[in-house]
């Protein structure tokens, strides 16, 4: 009779919070916030079938890059090392009519990237990756010259300002054998 | 003085912890909430190539992933070990890219197709053919925005 009148006995929620935690540090571990991280590029679109001429480039305002397929690189048909290929791509883009058979100006400067079926992937991106330094590296040292703020910290404005005095321009030919199949 | 002595003697009450769980429950939801599950499961091993001049991907919703590597050990057996293509959940030739973002847009507002990214997460031992070939499918497709994937890291 007694035990009735009490009615349930009440159900100790001490532990509750042991097990909340056990599960919050299960999804703590296995949640991946992984931010995915790359090189942007554009894609030129397919040529139209009725084209008109593109406009003519002095050779001279061209920097070829041809990779092989043993991932050895030609630049302007000398034979290069990856790791000269940033400063090299700086001197030909600052060049600004110093050495008659480099380029006119940055704004003229025009990297043309051609590699071979063979080529690795790792090599590409990384001649991809030099490129870009070479052109973050100059847009840089042009930010600071200018406003005296790295490029990073500029504004909206500003960085378009200093975009239009170095331009990236990337292109990159359509699909070629350079030096046969292996 | 008696009115600040008043309960001197009593020491400090105890916090009542009785809100605890809720607080921890409240977490916990959060993360359940944001945890993405791999939503796809990788036929290939994709180790993706080092860089240093590298963007943070935005809007994560509006990218496609193309995923080419060596297929895993499990499925070199029937697949073989040469470089393929994978899309989704299954292998791929490279003439369905077309449809893929074909329906990868489908699903999308109409705004949103400008902004449309594709990712290419190629393993670093991968040839270029096969990337010049999907490059030159994506452009077929005008899905011109495309992003190499790649990790934070010097040679």
């Amino acid at each position: 009779m007694a035990s009735k009148r009490r009615g349930l006995p009440e159900i100790n929620a001490g532990s509750m919070a042991d097990i909340a935690f056990l599960l919050l540090i299960f999804f703590l571990v296995t949640t991946t916030m992984d931010v995915d991280t790359g090189i942007a590029r554009k894609l030129p679109p397919m040529p139209e079938e009725e084209q008109e001429k593109p406009p003519e480039i002095h050779a001279k305002n061209i920097y070829v890059v041809l990779i092989n397929t043993h991932n050895q690189l030609l630049v302007e048909g000398e034979l290069m090392d990856i790791s000269q290929l940033r400063d090299g791509a700086k001197r030909f883009i600052n060049n600004n009519g110093m050495d008659p058979s480099s380029s006119e100006n940055p704004e003229k400067a025009i990297i043309s990237l051609q590699n071979d079926r063979g080529t690795e992937y790792m090599t590409y991106i990384r001649v991809q990756n030099e490129l870009a330094a070479a052109y973050n590296e100059l847009r840089n040292d042009a930010s600071l010259t200018k406003f005296g703020e790295h490029y990073a910290d500029l504004s909206k404005t500003q960085k378009k300002e200093i975009r239009k005095i170095y331009p990236q321009k990337i292109s990159e030919a359509e699909p070629k054998n350079i030096g046969g199949d292996s | 003085m008696n009115k600040f002595r008043k309960d001197g003697k009593k020491g400090m009450p105890a916090i009542s912890t009785a809100s605890l769980p809720d607080i921890v429950f409240m977490l916990l939801f959060f993360f359940m909430v944001t945890t993405v599950m791999r939503e796809t499961t990788l036929f290939v091993t994709v180790l993706t190539p080092k860089a240093t001049e590298i963007k943070k991907m935005e809007k994560k919703s509006l990218v496609s992933y193309i995923y080419i590597g060596s297929p895993i050990k499990r499925m070199q057996a029937s697949y073989g070990s040469a470089a393929r293509i994978q899309l989704n959940d299954a292998f791929a030739s490279v003439d369905e890219i077309q449809e893929f973002i074909a329906t990868e847009r489908e699903s999308r507002d109409e705004k949103e197709i400008p902004y449309m990214t594709t990712s290419i997460k190629a393993d670093e031992t991968v040839k270029m053919g096969i990337i010049t070939d999907i490059k030159q499918e994506l452009r077929k497709a005008n899905a011109l925005k495309i992003n190499y994937s790649t990790r934070k890291g010097n040679y």
